[in-house]
């Protein structure tokens, strides 16, 4: 090699060296990412604190008194007042939610995504489910009001509660959380890939063989992701239950009760104990035992969430 | 339906030739190449004057293809021919597309494929399918290749189909251990064997292929083409594909298609149908010519 060529080479190497190099620290990215990661941790750090300051109130009360406080029914008597009553009702409320929404959500979405035509009706369907899983949940307390709790009553399920009990309480909620179930399965039925469809059509498979084959059991993972989350948030909501009819206050313990005097009778839930505990005139109620009702709605939700995840997984590897 | 699978299963009976034949696959030195097709072959398929429209877009234009009992029928030609479109309009593929139509008739041993009273999921059962990307269902590779006979109400032992159609399909030694195991787990190559396996499980009569191949590698395809030759003595294969070295290798007649870009549209028709070696050899249009000479444009 000449020297002339080496010099060439040697220059041509610099030349690259420079134009691929770095050129200072990029400050703007630096200041963007650093302003995220801020507003991450306010937003975490708000959560943090919350949770801090309701776990350090309800402390005392899960000191005294232990599980008891989940075992109790509802008193009057802060010392011995504890959330069953409400976890009941709860637990009540969601599985007619479950049995309601969710056949009728999932079909839905899979009569939306596989068989409906294009047209406008269609269409306006779509449009109406995504506005509906937007309206106020006041708003569909109101309507379980105008309805359901009347419609209890006139199928003599009335009972005690003169039909302000978990049924009109669980239709309610269903309908409340139908428009997330639809959207969420159809989501979940969209993301199903075209090739897997063809290739049941192309071995002579019905319309009817290819959802129930591959399809439905494709999209399940997703469906049951996006159900058992709509169950939280029926767990969770209280303003409809309030308009409904839900017992604030103290009510006749369920003792001797059978299941389906429970089941027509007065009721609470988790969300209304916890309001209606906050509002109480004895400091106690307020101070520790509401505080301690919120850790056990959370943890519930929690349980919920992790069902869900677990639920999940286990289909997928499944398949 | 009975019928039709009755049929197969005899066919099943002589498949130990062909095994052998499957086996050998790429490490043997066999070649590949497309027979000499004998005209007194019964005309199974015959595309009379077949249009195909999406909405107002005119695909393909007026296209007429004899297809021949046991033999390999290519269409060729570049993106956008509508070559596809024919081959799915074949088993009524198109039906799933909502404004896909379909005009001219296709006859299948005589009946016309869109009679009214023609039922597609029949016809499907009949006519296979092989698609361009290997599309196993999510499920075990058993299951893959069981699903298709289930669903025809298969009243044989569904083990021994499973084995013959992985046989046929060159699979079975592959695969024959981990038969509950995920088909997506198998190689690409593998897995559009496997939807091979799927396709001529039911017994069709007819094996469409849209690029089977296209997203394969060499040796893989080699393999699937090797595969081809074999599955023609019992079927009669349609293959589109891009690739004219496979479609001078394996097909016995080919039909070369090009496009009109005349109005706007690109309206596909067919230019020349005629024997593989006819048609790459002495083609008689001279689009023909310079398409497969390199010098298309």
């Amino acid at each position: 090699m000449t020297a002339a060529t080496k010099r060439r080479e040697e220059e041509t190497k610099r030349q690259v060296e420079r134009a691929i190099g770095r050129s200072g620290i990029d400050w703007t990215s630096v200041w963007f990412s650093g302003a995220l990661v801020v507003l991450l941790l306010t937003t975490l750090s708000i959560l943090l604190v919350l949770i801090a300051d309701i776990l350090m109130k309800a402390w005392p009360t899960f000191q005294e008194r232990g599980i008891t406080f989940v075992t109790d029914g509802l008193s009057l008597n802060p010392a011995t007042a504890g959330v069953f009553t409400a976890i009941v009702g709860s637990v009540m409320i969601a599985t007619i939610v479950a049995v309601i929404s969710f056949p009728i959500g999932i079909a839905a979405a899979v009569w939306l995504e596989e068989y409906a035509p294009n047209n406008r009706f269609t269409q306006f369907v779509d449009t109406t489910v995504r506005n509906l899983a937007g309206v106020p949940s006041i708003v569909y307390g109101l309507l379980g009001l105008a309805i359901f709790v009347p419609l209890v009553r006139a199928l003599g399920l009335g009972g005690s509660s003169d039909g302000k009990n978990v049924l009109a309480a669980g239709i309610t909620m269903a309908v409340l959380v139908l428009p997330i179930v639809v959207i969420t399965a159809a989501e979940a039925v969209r993301a199903v890939p075209y090739s897997i469809r063809e290739a049941g059509f192309g071995v002579g498979a019905t319309q009817w063989e290819v959802i129930r084959s591959h399809v439905v059991p494709s999209a399940l993972p997703g469906i049951l992701t996006g159900t058992v989350l709509t169950l939280a948030r029926a767990i969770g909501e209280t303003a409809p239950l309030l308009v409904i009819g839900v017992a604030t206050g103290y009510f006749a313990p369920a003792g001797d009760a059978t299941l389906a005097d429970q089941i027509t009778g007065p009721y609470t839930a988790l969300p209304v104990v916890v309001f209606s505990w906050s509002r109480q005139t004895q400091a106690e109620f307020a101070n520790t035992l509401a505080p301690a009702a919120i850790i056990v709605l959370l943890a519930v939700l929690f349980i919920l969430n992790g069902a869900a995840i677990w639920l999940r997984n286990r289909t997928e590897k499944k398949w | 339906m009975a019928n039709n699978i009755q049929t197969a299963h005899r066919a099943t009976a002589v498949p130990m030739k062909l095994n052998e034949a499957g086996s050998i696959a790429v490490s043997g030195p066999k070649r590949v190449t497309g027979g000499t097709p004998d005209d007194s072959n019964r005309v199974i398929l015959e595309l009379d004057a077949v249009d195909v429209f999406y909405g107002d877009f005119h695909a393909v234009d007026s296209v007429t293809i004899p297809i021949r009992e046991k033999e390999i029928t290519a269409l060729i030609g570049p993106s956008g021919c509508g070559k596809s479109s024919v081959l799915r309009s074949i088993n009524r593929m198109n039906d799933l597309i909502d404004t896909a139509r379909v005009e001219g008739s296709i006859r299948y041993h005589g009946v016309d494929l869109y009679g009214p009273t023609v039922d597609p999921v029949e016809v499907r059962r009949r006519i296979g399918m092989v698609f361009q990307k290997p599309n196993p269902f999510p499920k075990s590779i058993y299951e893959n290749v069981s699903f298709g006979p289930k669903i025809a109400k298969y009243g044989g032992n569904m083990d021994d189909l499973v084995e013959e159609s992985l046989r046929r399909a060159a699979l079975w030694d592959e695969v024959k251990d981990k038969l509950e195991q995920s088909a997506y787990a198998l190689s690409g190559g593998q897995q559009q064997r496997l939807c091979i396996a799927r396709a001529i499980a039911t017994s069709p009569d007819v094996v469409l292929m849209d690029e089977p191949a296209s997203s394969l590698d060499p040796i893989a395809t080699l393999r699937i083409e090797e595969l081809m030759f074999d599955l023609k003595q019992q079927y009669t294969i349609v293959i589109v594909t891009h690739n004219m070295q496979q479609a001078a290798r394996v097909s016995d007649r080919t039909a070369f298609f090009s496009v009109d870009v005349s109005g706007g549209q690109r309206t596909g028709h067919l230019v020349e149908f005629s024997k593989t070696t006819e048609l790459f050899t002495n083609p008689r249009e001279s689009q023909t010519e310079d398409y497969i000479t390199g010098r298309f444009g």
